[in-house]
């Protein structure tokens, strides 16, 4: 069970490398080899949604794979949201609308809502709900989450023109 | 005495939440110490069970496997863990100790314990401890609990962990003389807070120091603090709890766990930092449990519908071990019973029994969700019964402001004064009753809306809040005019950083960007309260309040000798001290916090203050209403529309205190329809994981409406603040009931047991023949 297997990836747009074992969950890996703990546990059994990262575009349960499958993958963590010091559309959305509480499910909700405004921009309400429906939160009760995400759209679509 | 106050009562942007945003929070799984090594636990799959021997060799011969222990290798006396509230006479048989002895009472509960170099290698190990179990019977109802058959703590010689009668008046005339009376039973569903976060924690424990600093505290950090100095023999001030970002408390997270003691006892017999973070399937066991209770209830009226008296017999399923939360579930079921109500006689036989299940504790609301779903839907069948509309029996029962303050009486033995303050109680439901347009909805209840059945439930509630020990702040400025705030209160994640900003700010009218918030951990202050039953806001609300005020008179005396001159001529405003109305005389916030510390070492531009309300709760109130479309083939209900009115004397930040209650009903409809703690007769729980542990997601949402009424500020702090944080949730299972029956009120079903769920409606219609 020791055999460690060398695994290189790009997180957050630096390219890193590390060893691990094949057990290893990804988001094991960015925890505790990268130290990226912005992707939190809530279950590690793939239902709450806190540890979903973005791998090569698409939004992915890191407790659900394995860093091995991740080599030369390009990840976008909570981390990477950001510009520098300014908070992305989507965070200052958030943070404008009162969608975090305890913030620990916040990073899977932001990195899902990247997905969706990505894959498409123009969301119903209906569509976001449905679309986050995968992730949990026990603060908000999700009524401030689906007006942060529609507010981000239009946002963008408004930065756009 | 402040000017102005454009920070209370607006709804300023949380100050936490860029580090959450970013990904740059600190919860307890992302601390990490040098040499730390990581704790787990073997629990018990048995529900009752004699342990007759553990063998963790082969555990102790994994690679990297530091130490293995159960508590015969523990060298020193097992402590128990203590009764924090509602200690009530009895309890103290059925105390918890943080490692399973010779039995074990429930699943989940410590048997075993691994130190590894990591998690991957300490959880192999788990899976080869042997222990040798010989199963017992197990106790999974409060009725086999009570029959004694099967003992589940021998030298108790019953499962009653303890049992009393509580009331005022005279039942028994008012049940004789009435002309109505009804009984009911109803059941409201084992479940929990289930925060995102699990538990975690960290010791590092140097016995020569000596010192034990625990992170990962919270919620009553000084309390805790006291009891796991004296379980291992140590000054208080060598104990230091250290509170990181907490994901999520909901009552549960912050009571001491046998955990608490597990990990700084891994820590000092391997003297190296030990960290043990809980998986959710470990969360769903051994974190308290709650709700579970049965509750026998029966009400006298007058013809017209008046309440003459109430009787009861509740029963709380207390799980394995009485722990941290005493008798506070059924306790407070008991005594808000009665409601806001005008209830001349009341009695209530409470029962409190152990069972194999996970212990129980306090769950946002506790014993007030139970209390409101039993008595709201037992005044709704008054209402059918007598003909009488559902709202205008609630407003012919509700007192009135004129009967107000209300001596409740001793409903919870020992708490003699509980008294209802001042408040509006019609004014709440009337106010929610026209926002729903009730006017509209209570002749079509029932009708048909593209095949679904339509109803609407209402429901009234009052909630105490701000109970407990006084709350401290201290507030100091420093020499660059930065300004910090330490109190012994904690942050869950309700945006107490916020809050208590937001209040300094104003009182000493200055930038709120300036403020930095320092929270519960024990190193900040010498003493502090705490953060439960909705009292952040109230409690250290108001200790930075008055620490604040007297940072202000600590400053006009810090300029009056540095001008040598009369304190009497000097005013503080706009964040410095003026004298008189030249424009070259003032002294800002920090040139005095210079001056201060030019005086020499000791002295600083600092105050403390705490905050105390001597037992006088200030109680919030209002009412729910719940419309909802039922497909009567499949049983699937759908909640599409929700409204709550909730007096709170004054909203510190309106944003904030809509989030508690938007928050607090959704969760409340997870308790209403989907969370349950399952247990099969052999005391498994069936519903260990999220796969079918059920919580409410963002599809199931109704379109809600939640007011926030600042009617009635509470007499009992100047800043007018009642409780905010669970008004949202406590009448949710009510309102939503209520619905429910409306809606299907062509078919005369009833519903008494939570949660409802599409299976258990269609089998009431089925025996209706639906």
């Amino acid at each position: 069970m020791t055999e460690q297997h060398h695994l290189t990836l790009t997180v957050n747009g630096r390219a890193h490398s590390c060893d691990v074992e094949p057990r290893m969950t990804l988001a094991d890996c960015l925890r505790e080899k990268l130290d990226l703990t912005g992707t939190h546990l809530g279950c590690e059994h793939g239902v709450c949604g806190a540890c979903t990262i973005i791998v090569d575009g698409a939004a992915v349960r890191s407790c659900l794979m394995f860093a091995v499958q991740a080599e030369g993958a390009e990840i976008t963590t909570v981390e990477g949201l950001a510009d520098g010091e300014t908070l992305s559309v989507l965070q200052q959305a958030f943070h404008d609308n009162f969608a975090l509480q305890c913030g620990f499910c916040t990073p899977g909700f932001l990195t899902t809502a990247e997905t969706i405004l990505a894959e498409n921009p123009s969301p119903t309400r209906a569509e976001v709900q449905s679309a986050i429906s995968g992730n949990i939160c026990r603060c908000t009760g999700y009524v401030p989450i689906i007006d942060a995400i529609l507010e981000a759209a239009e946002r963008r679509r408004a930065g756009k023109k | 005495m402040t000017t102005s106050s454009p920070y209370i009562g607006a709804s300023v942007k949380r100050l936490e939440d860029r580090r959450f945003l970013t990904g740059t929070g600190r919860y307890i799984d992302d601390v990490k110490l040098p040499d730390m090594a990581v704790m787990a636990i073997y629990r018990s799959p048995h529900a009752h069970a004699r342990i007759n021997s553990i063998d963790l060799a082969a555990a102790r011969a994994v690679p990297g496997v530091i130490d293995a222990f159960c508590a015969a290798d523990i060298d020193m006396d097992l402590p128990v863990i203590p009764l924090r509230l509602a200690p009530f006479d009895g309890f103290e048989r059925f105390l918890q100790r943080p490692i399973a002895q010779d039995k074990v009472r429930f699943v989940g509960e410590p048997v075993a314990v691994v130190i590894a170099s990591d998690r991957y290698i300490a959880e192999d190990a788990l899976d080869l401890i042997e222990v040798d179990f010989a199963p017992l019977p197990a106790v999974t109802s409060v009725d086999q609990a009570a029959s004694g058959e099967t003992l589940i703590h021998e030298d108790a010689g019953e499962n009653m962990g303890t049992r009393y009668t509580v009331g005022r008046g005279d039942t028994d005339d008012a049940f004789s003389d009435a002309p109505y009376t009804r009984r009911e039973r109803f059941t409201t569903n084992r479940h929990g807070a289930v925060p995102m976060e699990t538990r975690g924690l960290i010791a590092e424990f140097d016995p020569d120091a000596p010192l034990l600093r625990l992170y990962g505290a919270t919620k009553v950090n000084f309390f805790n603090r006291r009891h796991l100095a004296a379980a291992f023999d140590l000054p208080e001030e060598a104990v230091e709890l250290i509170e990181t970002d907490v994901g999520g408390g909901f009552g549960a997270r912050g009571e001491l766990y046998p955990e608490d003691y597990l990990v700084p006892i891994a820590s000092r017999r391997n003297g190296r930092p030990v960290k043990w973070i809980e998986d959710r399937r470990e969360n769903l066991t051994a974190t308290n449990h709650s709700r579970d209770i049965v509750c026998d209830l029966e009400i006298a009226t007058s013809n017209d519908g008046k309440i003459l008296g109430m009787r009861a017999t509740v029963q709380g399923d207390m799980g394995a071990y009485v722990r941290t939360n005493g008798g506070v579930v059924a306790s407070k079921a008991a005594q808000f019973l009665p409601g806001p109500y005008r209830v001349p006689s009341f009695s209530c036989d409470v029962q409190f029994l152990i069972t194999n299940k996970t212990p129980v504790g306090t769950f946002r609301g506790p014993g007030r969700f139970e209390a409101n779903f039993c008595r709201e839907r037992l005044l709704d069948m008054v209402a059918a019964d007598l003909n009488i509309d559902p709202a205008e029996l609630r407003l012919r029962n509700l007192m009135e402001p004129a009967e107000l303050p209300y001596r409740i009486g001793e409903l919870v033995p020992g708490d003699v004064n509980a008294t209802f303050d001042r408040g509006n109680y019609p004014s709440a439901l009337n106010q929610l009753l026209d926002e729903v347009g009730y006017a509209d909805w209570k002749d079509r209840q029932g009708e048909i809306i593209d095949g679904r059945a339509h109803g609407l439930g209402i429901a009234c509630f009052i909630e105490s809040s701000a109970a407990g020990p006084p709350e401290t702040a201290r507030v100091t400025v420093a020499p660059d005019g930065n300004i910090e705030i330490r109190t012994g209160a904690s942050s869950v994640g309700q945006g107490t950083e916020t809050g208590l900003a937001q209040i300094c700010a104003d009182y000493l009218a200055i930038d709120i960007d300036r403020i930095n918030v320092l929270h519960g951990s024990t190193t900040l202050v010498p003493t502090g309260g705490g953060t439960f039953h909705s009292r952040n806001t109230v409690m250290a609300g108001n200790a930075v309040r008055m620490a604040a005020e007297a940072l202000r008179t600590r400053s006009i005396e810090l300029a009056a000798l540095r001008w040598n001159t009369d304190a009497g001529g000097l005013e503080y405003r706009d964040g410095a001290v003026h004298r008189g109305d030249d424009p070259g005389s003032i002294l800002s916030l920090a040139e005095l916090a210079a001056f201060a510390r030019s005086r020499g070492p000791d002295e600083a531009l600092a105050a403390d203050a705490a905050f105390d309300n001597e037992g006088k709760l200030s109680y919030s109130y209002g009412a729910h209403a719940a419309l909802v479309a039922v497909d009567v083939a499949t049983g699937v209900i759908e909640v599409k529309k929700y409204v709550l009115t909730e007096e709170i004397g004054r909203a510190l930040n309106p944003a904030m205190v809509q989030g508690q209650a938007v928050g607090g009903l959704v969760q409340g409809l997870g308790g209403t329809f989907l969370d349950h703690m399952i247990y099969d007769e052999d005391g498994q729980l069936l519903t260990g994981s999220f796969a079918d542990y059920l919580l409410p997601t963002s599809t199931e949402l109704p379109e809600i409406t939640a007011i926030a009424l600042e009617e009635s500020p509470s007499e009992f702090n100047p800043m007018g603040f009642k409780g905010a944080g669970e008004g949202g949730i406590v009448a949710v299972a009510a309102a939503v009931g209520n619905a429910v029956v409306h809606a299907l009120n062509a078919h005369g079903i009833q519903i008494n047991d939570l949660p409802i769920t599409p299976n258990r409606l269609r089998a009431a219609l089925r025996a209706t023949g639906t």
